[in-house]
């Protein structure tokens, strides 16, 4: 295994308000990682540093060794936390849209992946449900072919049922040499799926560990833990 | 048998267990061919490298074992299914009298409760 993601002192301020502070994260290939964090600790910031749509102030941040760049877009899929498709776009579009895009896009995995949740190709987005249009973008960004996938709040809006089957996604177009880092709130939804989980305080790492040893050592779930060490 | 996993144990001890489970059940036998870990994966919603390490243990233990590209199988051992419910029985009975002593009843009691209650009710 090889690092894929290595931030370190990492610093992110919008104005006078720090963000991420000397921020210090190494990310393995071939893991399932939770990034763990209260509202506003800067999980989001991080996500978007990553996948180039912020800029760092300062520190160092490379996937595979490159700089945060036209390279890194190629291989790094990212799912923002709202959508972005136009309204009047028919689902069919957004898949041109990705085609064009991506060299690494795979249409038929999203075609089918869409024929098994039973959303028409044809129908426009604003026809779609929040839950629904949510699936569409993680349909569309798993069907890349990338080395990291960057799923910020893959789940907010869609009902416990549908949160099972878009785990089953994850896990079954994965490729084994990817990692995934996913920031959520629905820990216990996701815990059995992950390797390892992040904790972000205050836009630092406080613990990065691997699901079983968090089992082991504290003999609670990720979940517990978190409530514990964010106890308000 | 559906895969259901708790808070407190590493999950990969938990797929041990379920799998150990289905061995001693019988609904797995020697010789079986188990899926790939990928299938088991999806099946149980786990993440792939927990299922493997899972895998990687049981087979340690010797209740599997590998051929190269053919996959993994259930071990041929006679005792092995016998082995495996002792154990598991252990497992249940500690949990029975641990639960039944931190309400309050003292092993002695607790026994004969539940020989009684075996006897009232019938499954």
């Amino acid at each position: 295994m090889s690092v894929l993601v290595d931030c370190s002192e990492l610093n992110k301020s919008y104005g006078r308000k720090q963000v991420l502070t000397k921020l210090n994260m190494k990310v393995e290939s071939g893991r399932i990682i939770g990034l763990l964090g209260p509202n506003g600790s800067g999980k989001t910031t991080l996500i978007k540093i990553l996948s180039g749509v912020l800029k760092k102030d300062s520190g160092e941040v490379s996937i595979m060794g490159l700089p945060i760049g036209i390279e890194t877009k190629k291989i790094v899929s990212y799912l923002p936390e709202r959508t972005y498709f136009s309204p009047s776009m028919k689902v069919k579009e957004t898949l041109d849209f990705f085609e064009d895009f991506y060299k690494d896009f795979n249409r038929q995995t999203a075609e089918e992946m869409l024929g098994r949740l039973e959303i028409s190709t044809e129908s426009k987005i604003k026809e779609l449900s929040k839950g629904t249009r949510e699936k569409v973008q993680l349909v569309l960004v798993m069907s890349r072919e990338a080395k990291l996938y960057l799923l910020d709040e893959p789940m907010g809006g869609v009902d416990p049922a549908a949160r099972d089957y878009i785990l089953r996604t994850i896990l079954s177009n994965y490729n084994p040499e990817a990692s995934i880092i996913i920031s959520t709130h629905l820990i216990s939804d996701v815990e059995k799926v992950l390797d390892e989980v992040v904790f972000v305080k205050n836009g630092q790492i406080v613990l990065q560990e691997t699901v079983d040893q968090i089992r082991d050592k504290h003999q609670k779930s990720v979940d517990g833990l978190f409530r514990e060490v964010f106890a308000c | 048998m559906e895969w259901k996993f708790n808070d407190e144990t590493p999950i990969y001890l938990q797929i041990m267990e379920h799998i150990k489970t289905q061995i001693a059940s019988g609904e797995l036998k020697t010789n079986d061919k188990l899926p790939s870990v990928r299938e088991l994966a999806l099946e149980a919603g786990v993440n792939p490298n927990t299922m493997q390490k899972a895998l990687s243990e049981l087979e340690r233990e010797g209740l599997v074992y590998s051929q190269r590209t053919a996959g993994r199988f259930v071990a041929d051992m006679k005792n092995t299914a016998d082995d495996l419910k002792e154990s598991l029985a252990v497992q249940h009975m500690k949990e029975y009298l641990e639960s039944m002593g931190k309400i309050g009843y003292p092993k002695q009691k607790a026994v004969e409760l539940l020989a009684e209650y075996a006897n009232k009710n019938s499954f």
